[in-house]
């Protein structure tokens, strides 16, 4: 009864926090305390509640139960993580939007080209490429490269598609003014179409790194090493030690923030003449 | 949009011709293999022919496939376990409830976070964060923990497809809402409007265009979701059950029938809606 008290009145508090904080005029610290407050009170709620109805360790852990398990499984979580994201899906992730960079930029020169590839490149980034999965970790093997290649294939077609919209992104007016600077095809790309595409290739950029942690977990359930956070969970599920597949989540959550973090802190740094980065 | 018809064939049919010699050159090593087992020697037109008709090609040709899945399809009975209408029922009802469930959470939140400023600043930062955490790597979990307490079958995929499709729809419902100008908002205002009027005549029908657009991403999102469901569940049922069996057995042909299939599903479920988008918003005239 007691933690389902505790439970309850952490959630008050973290509530009550917030309303008090969304009352007070708005500062750097208030926009990111408030979200941290709501954040630990569903932990908080979490820990109550597993607790208080005395849940099974076996279904549910509780947040402690986790953070133990991550404290004594380092080593084995940093293995997986290099398996995974540093060898799988960073090269991955630069190799697809690398060549869908400079396949848009080939493609842009050909306005038919372009005309035709913009529908079926938006098509196919409709479609569940990650059922692409199988076949590729059955023509490169169970190693990352197959898990590189699944990834490569998720994040090609967002991107290319968004690099190609960003290239026409720059409107008559700029153009006839680099004309009227007598600028060729080269400089008038490096000075001012690549400049104004790029919060289209930031957007895209930012949409492959979630693609890109999915493409190389999800390729891992279809064969791996016997390393890898996708293997990990699956094989963890078996064994029903679900603390260590919470703490691969807490690693994957972790390193997906902190790609697409990174992504949206360049974007600030490149894009920020653009009115949707100025307050 | 006829303009684009000549230019989007050709890229269509440039694929297609990739495609065959792609299949030429993965196919050819077994191909040679068998001929030198058998103590023959191969023309090229041998090589080819015999590249795009092997049982088991490392990369089936476009036909293979198409025949494929028209056996399955069109010549099998709908309620048999081979056909690939019936796997593809299993994942579009898992998908649809998923999608039901997303759309309804979303439009909530959406609107909690409009109207409730605490809301805002502490909940929509995690519905941001939420995606960045790759949650079909849980999809196992979640199956399984489910599972144990008792609740199988539909709603631990439709779980899943919920939690892809309602991000897409938050966004843009929180977009759309606050899509309306001030000076419509005082519009309002000057009408004593009450906020139950000004949300039903004017937020509402302000957001449908912003509302389309995200129901036709979070449709896509949610067919993954339901075939990524089904892998751990043992390739019992359903598109991701047809992808799994083909890796174990090394059915490419099967796999990549079962990837089509799950194309034009996709391609079937976005084109509706978009249809709907274009009667819709026309009556509301807006498009």
């Amino acid at each position: 009864m007691g933690w389902i008290f505790f439970a309850a009145a952490a959630w008050a508090l973290g509530w009550l926090l917030n309303v008090w904080l969304a009352r007070q005029p708005v500062t750097w610290w208030s926009s990111l305390a408030a979200p941290v407050i709501f954040g630990v009170t569903l932990l908080a709620v979490w820990e109550g509640m597993v607790r208080g109805f005395e849940i099974n360790q076996v279904l549910l852990p509780a947040p402690t139960a986790i953070a133990a398990r991550i404290g004594t499984s380092a080593d084995l979580l940093w293995a997986d993580f290099a398996q995974t994201v540093l060898k799988g899906a960073l090269s991955g992730y630069v190799i697809g939007c690398g060549a869908a960079f400079v396949i848009a930029v080939a493609v842009d020169r050909f306005p038919f080209l372009q005309r035709g590839l913009l529908p079926v490149g938006n098509f196919v980034a409709a479609l569940p490429v990650i059922g692409m999965a199988p076949i590729l970790v059955m023509w490169f093997g169970f190693d990352w490269q197959s898990k590189a290649a699944v990834v490569v294939v998720m994040v090609f077609f967002p991107m290319l598609v968004n690099t190609v919209q960003g290239l026409q992104a720059a409107d008559a007016m700029q153009k006839d003014l680099m004309r009227t600077y007598a600028a060729g095809y080269w400089r008038t790309l490096l000075k001012l179409r690549l400049p104004s595409a790029m919060p289209f290739i930031f957007n895209g950029l930012k949409i492959g790194t979630t693609l890109a942690l999915i493409g190389a977990i999800v390729a891992e359930f279809f064969g791996s090493p016997i390393v890898g956070m996708g293997f990990r969970i699956s094989t963890s599920v078996g064994q029903l030690t679900l603390d260590l597949v919470w703490a691969e989540i807490f690693v994957a959550a972790l390193a997906g923030s902190a790609f697409y973090g990174l992504m949206a802190l360049a974007e600030q740094r490149v894009t920020f003449w653009h009115p949707s980065q100025r307050n | 949009m006829r303009r684009s018809v000549v230019p989007v064939l050709t890229v269509v049919g440039f694929l297609l011709v990739f495609w065959y010699a792609a299949a030429v050159w993965l196919n050819a090593p077994w191909a040679y293999n068998k001929a030198q087992r058998a103590g023959e020697t191969l023309s090229f037109s041998q090589v080819v022919a015999d590249t795009w008709s092997q049982k088991k090609p490392k990369l089936p040709a476009p036909h293979q496939v198409v025949k494929e899945v028209w056996e399955t399809t069109a010549q099998k009975a709908v309620t048999s376990k081979r056909s690939l209408i019936y796997h593809s029922g299993v994942t579009l009802s898992a998908t649809l409830l998923g999608f039901v469930l997303g759309t309804g959470l979303g439009i909530l939140l959406a609107v909690g976070i409009v109207y409730n400023r605490t809301m805002d600043m502490s909940v929509m930062p995690w519905v941001i964060a939420s995606q960045t955490i790759p949650i079909l790597a849980i999809a196992p979990m979640i199956i399984v923990v489910l599972n144990a307490v008792g609740i199988s079958g539909l709603l631990p995929k439709a779980m899943i497809s919920m939690y892809l499709s309602f991000f897409p729809v938050v966004v843009g419902m929180v977009k759309g809402l606050r899509s309306p100008e001030a000076m419509q908002l005082d519009q309002m205002r000057t009408w004593h409007a009450s906020k139950g009027q000004t949300f039903w005549k004017l937020r509402l029908p302000s957001s449908m265009p912003y509302l389309f657009t995200s129901l036709k991403i979070a449709m896509a999102a949610s067919l993954v979701g339901a075939i990524v469901g089904e892998l751990p569940t043992g390739a019992v049922a359903g598109l991701g059950a047809r992808l799994l069996a083909g890796s174990y057995y090394g059915q490419t042909v099967q796999i990549w029938s079962a990837l089509v299939m799950a194309a034009v599903l996709a391609a079937c479920l976005v084109g509706i809606i978009g249809v709907l988008q274009r009667v819709m918003l026309r009556r509301m005239g807006m498009g």
